[in-house]
């Protein structure tokens, strides 16, 4: 097999494409420099009513960056589709892209589907009416399908913890030695230390990613809102006990709190799992206390649905901290949890002192949020009415003001996706928490920094990906905000 | 104003102390004790071997007593040795029993013993310390001007096109955390791979002697990441102050853009910045710790890695209370600062 070049039999598109993005910065720059130097464009008024704009200049250079920036996104799809259509003949570009058949596939019917039916989706679909977040959710999207397809093996080239002798450091598109039947013949972004496949490490790190930061993010939130909300509305000495527990958190350093909490020894000690069983009873409560305040005028109605919905909370919760029908399992004491045959899942320890850890950090940050935003919202005249209509407190709180905050924490809950990821990434940067083979993004770049200066391609790919995916989630808060700003 | 100080500095104090009992609660717990125990000793010790190394160094003993011995209100302990000679925390080599006090913490100004640089830890901080500090005061050279121009030119138009321009370069950048950055600039700017070799891959030989060359990527690494935010919160407050009411009457009386600018809104524009960049510190003490590492600069957040990683609880200890003295005098000097440069509270 011959070893694969970047863009292969397509390589007369790179001049083309180099000719695009140059035209596009200068364009950029012209902008930037007319825009501070030419007179602003002079509207007048015709006798007819209608406006008249003058200015050519401006108008002429928007064009041509316009113009510039449909050329190069015109061009990288291009790539793709060459790419998806030749394979391999296409080179590395061409060869990733047809792996990534089945996320460009998922990518255009979501927006497809979406753009058609956005005016009957409310705040999400007004997300299309922005470009930049358009570009923000695609990035996001992107490596969410990356991650799910991941996980369902469709996209991974080879095992990402197996090695292949021979393949140790080699560049990428360095073809496999020994080619086994069924085997993908090349090493698309070139082999690590270890000789494992790049490419197929860091997809499988995006599914590391995408399952733990959304959740992580959730359960904060969770943690935040339930006591944020009475911390806001009551103030008084509950908002001082609350919000000095919550500065301390916020003091510590967080890479000091990581270094202490996630260490195999707390491990051993079995304190994650006390933090653990405090913080997930969170979201039953919030649940429990949502559901009551809503319906309990009617009693008929609410007790089944509260047993319900309750009860599988409870269920999900006893399978979410205890283990092995433990809840804690040290070697000087045990504490019974429920027994295994009731045990949806396991999660282990490793990996749930990092959620932990992570949902700790980030609750904090939340609970002042929301402290502030019901601080505000508590005055506005409809709590007033609600409050003379003789609605209960936490009808007020998750009815009235919850419903009237959403904008701003929705917005936080894309940003915060965001710093989790980075979180994540600190921690297995650190080597924290997640096996040392783990294929997370973090933990490759760890391994790739020791030898950057001689091999760039083990690192970079994972730091590209995570660059990626929290701009993509900042550029999506920023459309947010935007469009939830135009109300 | 002198209640107010003085309240703070009261929760401040009560939360440093939680937080040292929280730090030394989690490096007390057995199983770390056992790793300081073996760390300290050889790696295969048995139990009986790793309880008397305990013992003697007075590890066993409740945690609140053993929490008040570090703060130096408790005598410490000392232990007698089967030859007749005596150990204890205060008892520093070369030193009899007689000579030495019976309190020492920090009360005494004694930090303790560091396990893994086998120093004295107030010296080891101090060094440390050192080196970070100009780590820093050179990251806030660049950060601080850069970041304010950068928000200020964003702001000053909302929507123009060097608005629209700035603020995504000022998203990227905060998208990018320091270990993604770092290892771009150190594969792009010092690997032989791509062959332009402009700076240094490693920050050693800049602990004696920084130059350009092996002092700027770091420098610049840190900064990114805080920049970003800080323009963003500057163009939002620029924003905020070109649209205000005595902007327009100046717009109206005809004064020059440039002048609106400089004289009108950059004074009432900067308040806001300001907090935020006292509320930085904390986040760039993890950049700190993060490009110490990538770098190799053996500063105050290498002393934390080393320290966490060896479980060296003195050490830590000196370490978080640097690192909350810190977070908590920023905030207050943010609050303070606040009330300093915004008339409306200063006069109410």
């Amino acid at each position: 097999m011959e070893p694969l070049t970047w863009t292969g039999s397509i390589a007369f598109l790179n001049p083309i494409l180099a000719l695009a993005l140059g035209l596009m910065a200068l364009s950029i720059v012209v902008w930037m420099l007319a825009s501070m130097v030419l007179p602003e464009d002079q509207m007048t008024v015709n006798p007819d009513g209608t406006l008249t704009s003058s200015s050519g200049l401006r108008n002429l250079i928007q064009a041509a960056l316009r113009y510039s920036f449909l050329a190069s996104v015109g061009l990288a799809v291009a790539y793709v589709l060459l790419g998806i259509l030749m394979g391999t003949s296409a080179g590395i570009i061409g060869a990733i892209s047809q792996q990534f058949l089945p996320v460009w596939l998922s990518l255009i019917f979501l927006y497809a589907m979406s753009i058609a039916f956005k005016r009957k989706l409310g705040l999400y679909g007004k997300l299309f009416d922005s470009p930049i977040g358009m570009i923000g959710f695609g990035l996001v999207m992107f490596w969410v399908f990356t991650g799910i397809f991941g996980a369902l093996d469709l996209i991974v080239t080879h095992d990402p913890l197996s090695q292949i002798s021979g393949m140790k450091n080699k560049v990428p598109g360095t073809p496999l030695p020994n080619l086994e039947d069924g085997q993908y013949a090349w090493y698309l972004l070139g082999g690590d230390n270890l000789a494992r496949d790049v490419f197929s490490r860091m997809v499988k790190g995006a599914w590391i990613v995408v399952q733990i930061a959304p959740l992580a993010t959730m359960f904060a939130f969770m943690v935040g809102i339930t006591l944020g909300l009475p911390a806001g509305y009551y103030s008084g000495r509950l908002d001082t006990l609350l919000s000095f527990l919550a500065n301390l958190i916020l003091a510590f350093p967080v890479i000091l709190l990581f270094y202490l909490l996630v260490t195999p020894e707390i491990v051993a000690t079995g304190v994650p799992n006390y933090m653990a069983a405090i913080l997930f009873v969170f979201p039953i409560i919030f649940l429990g206390v949502l559901l009551n305040s809503r319906y309990y005028t009617r009693p008929n109605f609410r007790t089944p649905l509260l047993i319900g919905v309750l009860g599988v909370a409870l269920w999900l919760y006893l399978s979410l901290i205890s283990t092995g029908g433990y809840i804690i399992n040290t070697d000087s004491y045990r504490i019974w949890g429920l027994p295994t045959y009731l045990d949806l899942f396991d999660i282990p320890g490793g990996i749930l002192v990092v959620f932990v850890s992570v949902v700790f950090v980030n609750s904090p940050t939340v609970f002042r949020i929301v402290r502030g935003l019901a601080l505000d919202i508590k005055t506005r005249d409809y709590v007033a009415a609600a409050q003379t209509r003789g609605e209960g407190p936490w009808y007020i709180m998750l009815w009235e003001i919850l419903p009237n905050a959403r904008g701003p924490l929705i917005v936080d809950f894309c940003l915060r996706i965001g710093y989790t990821t980075i979180l994540l990434g600190t921690l297995g940067f650190f080597g924290l928490g997640l096996p040392p083979e783990s294929p997370d993004w973090g933990s490759t770049i760890n391994e790739g920094r020791k030898l950057l200066s001689v091999y760039l391609h083990p690192a970079l790919p994972p730091a590209l990906a995570l660059l990626s995916l929290v701009l993509g989630l900042n550029l999506l808060a920023d459309g947010l905000r935007e469009e939830s700003l135009k109300d | 104003m002198g209640l107010f100080i003085l309240r703070r500095v009261g929760i401040m104090l009560v939360t440093a102390l939680c937080l040292t009992f929280l730090v030394f609660f989690l490096t007390n717990l057995y199983p770390n004790l056992e790793k300081l125990a073996k760390t300290q000793g050889n790696f295969r010790m048995s139990d009986e071997q790793v309880e008397s190394f305990l013992q003697k160094g007075g590890y066993l003993q409740s945690t609140p007593v053993k929490y008040g011995e570090w703060l130096g209100v408790l005598p410490s302990y000392r232990h007698t040795n089967e030859d007749g000679t005596v150990q204890g925390r205060c008892i520093l080599p070369g030193k009899t029993a007689e000579e030495s006090p019976n309190f020492c913490g920090i009360l005494q100004g004694y930090w303790g013993y560091s396990s893994v640089f086998k120093q004295e830890v107030s010296t080891v901080v101090g060094n440390r310390l050192a080196l970070t500090g100009r780590l820093m005061f050179w990251v806030m050279l660049l950060m601080v001007p850069s970041a304010l121009i950068l928000g200020i030119l964003a702001g000053m138009k909302e929507g123009s096109a060097t608005d629209r321009t700035l603020s995504t370069i000022a998203i990227t950048t905060t998208a990018t955390p320091e270990y993604v950055s770092g290892v771009i600039f150190i594969a792009i700017f010092t690997s032989s791979a791509v062959g332009l070799k402009w700076f240094k891959g490693t920050a050693t030989q800049a602990m004696e002697n920084p130059t350009f060359e092996n002092f700027f990527l770091p420098v610049l690494t840190i900064a990114l990441y805080g920049m970003g935010y800080i323009a963003r919160m500057t163009r939002a407050s620029m924003t905020e102050v070109m649209t205000a009411q005595y902007v327009r009457t100046a717009r109206l009386k005809g004064v020059s853009f440039p002048n609106i600018v400089m004289k009108h809104a950059l004074r009432n524009a900067l308040i806001a910045p300001f907090t935020v960049i006292m509320l930085q510190f904390p986040w760039l003490l993890n950049g700190v710790v993060i490009v110490e590492t990538l770098f190799n600069y053996k500063g105050f957040g290498w002393a934390l890695v080393q320290a966490a990683g060896n479980n060296d609880i003195q050490l830590l200890l000196a370490i978080s209370v640097v690192s909350v003295f810190v977070v908590l005098v920023t905030q207050l000097i943010s609050d303070i600062g606040y009330v300093y440069l915004n008339p409306r509270i200063r006069i109410s």
